[in-house]
């Protein structure tokens, strides 16, 4: 019978606790994965003891309290701290969401924090997520034309505007893409739910001239056709779009193109 | 040292030191002219703090009713309280139009109107006609400009041939007999030191709004640029001028975008009454920004707060129609939920003025070169240095900037950078010799750093320079609080020998990243306490109760402040460019400033 051997980083072994300040009454319980690649060890959940009357209300900002007060070895990526820039995207209380606009009060009992799930581990919350921006980059996400730029703004009506709505304003936090189990099982090929939510912006957009080729591009059984329909994608973007509908409309314009 | 790091090297003709909208402008502008070029960013380019910029980018295309150039020029100019150089404002306001066009066809997702054309919408400050009544000049995409625009400015710079050096941290440059050689990095991912040698560095590392304790600034706005120039022994200019945005959302500090006054919100106090019509007769809740958040403070300080503690006022949104709230402010009406709990349709905003835009940086002209005063010549180019963005200073916002010229002046000078460049920079010419006490001393600070054993955690430090800043360099300033300021902010200066790092790895060790950057914010926050303080008059955003007059003989002029290692400040000054840049404009005289 065949023998299976799990990587030696796979086991998760029960880290270290940080006490709360004596005379803290609201204490929550912050259990936060750690790793690093320096000390040879497998990876922890660490317990942070966190006094909430001081804390701001958001997952981020308990973070941030414990990296200032309680342990700044601590590392997780973040910035804008509003929900536009995508840095501090992390698996919160099972799902993957923005650390910064994850109130700690929709969490219950103790908070579990992990990095986005199935990506390399660079350290703590950290992911590396170096693949699935070259993904970005593959699907050429510039507009393409070929007829001469007129001298002022290209036209577009409000209606054609209006399809790229739920579109644009992804933050490429990649949330959507560490959720899905198709993503998670064929990550080198299939290209994911927020970088074809980004193909079909451009494809969408009635001012670029290159629909054939950019469907060209995806009809593929991975880049493409790996999308299952799980919807795991929409149900977690924490901007509230659906990839999956604008995978489905690639989808729909490659049936259509067919005749 | 430098046997203890190994570094690696790199070549190239210019290096861009920053990924935000004037980085990424800056580099694809470079790359399609045919340089070797290099973009190095401690963020993932689409994370940089422009993704934040919410009411739009300025730009006279007359999209929405009769527009000029030269009317956009004459707001700037008096939105600076005269202390903008009239030259690099005349080229802002010319070139926008050009600059704007430019990102449409590059595929930003504006709004549009029914013609389908650039929607524009009225912002602080806007008119026409010379101050006669509002414009609609800046052009929008819904709420969310700032992301629309970085967004396609990266996937721009990703068709050209340009190289993305995606978390490395800038840690110094290259300095040597005056002029800039390169620029020393550290790859947060591998923890390697990499030195990039290049013809010309341009820095383009935003703003350092994390100085102050409540900022709209993103927990990356650093001011790392001005850290680095510091560090090189040159100057920055007018760090006394920081804007507070009037619209802050009271609590989380996150913005709430002018536009929201554009398309017709209004600021009421605890009597209910729009007080902006006694401050602003005219332009009311679209004055200019630095007036409406003294006129906030004024009212708190009168005791017509709301809320329990009088301390913030309302933002009224719920007039307007949900259709246009849903259109055109979707993005502000998911954080007043978010961080307020607030439903816009049915509720008023808390805001509070806030910390938001620093008109401060490193000096330049209007092709982006970094100036010093060398010599007797307040125009002395640093050669091999640029600086663009929030982190430079033109000066085109002068005492005051703007809303929506922050975005234009990204976009603007991030392209003239890039022409400069490529008329001053031969491709793939030698480099010259840098000797290796140089680099030495840059690892050796970063060395010292990484192995301070000291007492005192980073974020301690940071917060006592965070409050002491919010506390003593406000809105309204007085000679005695900023003495009192300029005493505690050298007690945080005397308190950096005692800090304390605990993580000791090169892997995005975060502790040691923070600390670096306190290093710049602490310097920047230093000279900004010192240059409040030298200051004596009222100009623009530096509003003292003690000189509450703006006194054009004695200080229409750039201040300059050099710091040593200690935290001790050198000032002196330039004069203001008091002549527009060609005759199609004459130039526009000082007059009282009245909205």
């Amino acid at each position: 019978m065949a023998e299976f051997n799990l990587p030696k980083n796979s086991k998760i072994t029960e880290g270290k606790t940080h006490k709360a300040p004596a005379g803290a009454k609201n204490v929550r319980n912050f259990r936060v994965y750690r790793w690093n690649q320096d000390d040879g060890k497998t990876p922890s959940v660490d317990t942070f003891e966190v006094d909430m009357d001081t804390c701001g209300p958001m997952v981020l900002d308990a973070l941030i309290k414990i990296k200032n007060e309680m342990d700044s070895t601590l590392t997780f990526r973040r910035s804008c701290r509003e929900g536009v820039c995508g840095s501090c995207a992390m698996n919160i209380d099972g799902q993957n969401t923005l650390a910064c606009t994850k109130s700690c009060d929709d969490t219950k009992g103790d908070v579990a924090i992990y990095p986005l799930p199935h990506m390399k581990v660079v350290k703590d919350l950290v992911p590396d997520l170096t693949t699935a921006y070259a993904q970005y980059a593959s699907i050429k996400p510039w507009m393409q034309t070929q007829s001469p730029a007129p001298s002022r703004e290209r036209l577009q009506s409000k209606e054609e505007r209006e399809k790229l709505d739920g579109l644009y304003e992804c933050i490429l936090c990649f949330c959507c893409t560490t959720s899905c189990p198709s993503y998670w099982w064929n990550g080198d090929r299939y290209l994911g739910p927020a970088v074809l939510l980004q193909a079909y912006r451009w494809i969408a957009d009635s001012r670029d001239e290159m629909t054939g080729e950019r469907l060209d591009d995806l009809e593929d059984p991975f880049r493409l056709y790996r999308c299952h329909t799980i919807m795991n994608c929409a149900q977690t973007c924490p901007k509230g779009l659906n990839p999956a509908k604008a995978i489905a409309e690639i989808k729909k314009l490659m049936v259509e193109r067919q005749g | 040292m430098a046997s203890a790091y190994p570094v690696i090297d790199h070549e190239y003709d210019v290096v861009v030191v920053g990924a935000g909208g004037a980085g990424l402008r800056a580099t694809m502008g470079m790359a399609a002219a045919g340089l070797k070029t290099a973009c190095i960013t401690k963020v993932f380019p689409t994370r940089s703090h422009t993704v934040a910029a919410q009411g739009g980018i300025s730009a006279a295309l007359g999209n929405m009713g009769e527009d000029d150039w030269r009317w956009h020029m004459y707001d700037t100019v008096k939105g600076s309280d005269w202390l903008g150089d009239q030259d690099a404002i005349e080229y802002l306001c010319r070139e926008a139009i050009p600059s704007v066009i430019e990102l449409e066809h590059f595929g930003v997702p504006f709004s549009r109107t029914e013609e389908g054309k650039i929607y524009q919408r009225a912002f602080g400050g806007m008119t026409k006609n010379y101050g006669q009544e509002a414009a609609q000049r800046t052009c929008a995409a819904a709420d969310r400009t700032g992301h629309a625009i970085l967004h396609t400015l990266y996937s721009q710079s990703l068709k050209y041939d340009s190289q993305f050096f995606i978390e490395y941290f800038a840690l110094d440059l290259i300095m040597e007999d005056g002029e800039c050689r390169g620029v020393m990095a550290w790859n947060l991912a591998d923890g390697t030191l990499h030195r990039f040698r290049a013809h010309m560095v341009v820095l383009a590392t935003g703003g350092y709004g994390r100085a102050y304790f409540s900022a709209t600034s993103a927990h990356t706005c650093t001011g790392d640029g001005g850290g680095m120039v510091l560090r090189a022994g040159l100057p920055l200019q007018d760090m006394e001028f920081v804007q507070f945005h009037p619209t802050g959302i009271y609590g989380s500090g996150c913005l709430v975008t002018e536009g929201a006054r554009g398309e017709g919100g209004y600021l009421v106090n605890s009597n209910g009454e729009r007080f902006m019509e006694r401050y602003a007769p005219s332009a009311k809740d679209l004055a200019s920004r630095d007036v409406v958040s003294r006129a906030m403070t004024m009212e708190m300080r009168e005791g017509r707060g709301v809320g329990p503690k009088k301390d913030h006022i309302y933002l009224h949104l719920d007039h307007l129609d949900p259709k246009i709230l849903h259109e055109r402010l979707p993005g502000i009406s998911d954080s007043a939920r978010i961080f307020a709990g607030v439903d816009v349709t049915k509720q008023p905003i808390p805001i509070l003025p806030t910390v938001h835009y620093n008109m401060g940086g490193i000096p330049t002209n209007y092709h982006g070169e970094v100036l010093t005063l060398k010599d007797g010549n307040p125009d002395s180019v640093v050669p091999g240095l640029m600086a663009i963005g929030e982190a430079a200073c033109v000066s085109v916002h002068g005492a005051n900037r703007l809303g929506s010229n922050s975005l234009i002046d990204l976009v603007v000078f991030g392209r003239a950078a890039a022409k400069k460049a490529a008329q001053v920079v031969k491709p793939d010419t030698k480099h010259k010799k840098v000797s290796a006490g140089v680099e030495d001393a840059i690892l050796a600070r970063l060395d010292r750093f990484r192995n301070a054993k000291g007492g005192t955690r980073t974020a301690e430090l940071r917060a006592n320079m965070q409050a002491t800043m919010q506390a003593n360099c406000a809105v309204y300033r007085t000679g005695e609080v900023l003495d009192e300021g300029v005493k505690k902010i050298a007690e945080v200066n005397a308190g950096m020998p005692d800090i304390g790092v605990t993580d000791r790895s090169m892997v995005w060790n975060s502790d040691l990243v923070e600390t670096l950057e306190l290093d710049s914010l602490l310097a920047q926050a230093t000279i900004t306490m010192n240059g409040a303080a030298n200051r004596k008059e009222s100009r623009g955003a530096h509003a003292r109760e003690d000189f509450p007059n703006r006194d054009d003989v004695n200080w229409m002029k750039h201040t300059l402040a050099w710091i040593d290692g200690k935290g001790s400040v050198k000032i002196d000054y330039r004069p203001v460019h008091t002549y527009t840049l060609t005759n199609d404009i004459e130039y526009i005289a000082p007059k009282a400033r009245v909205y």
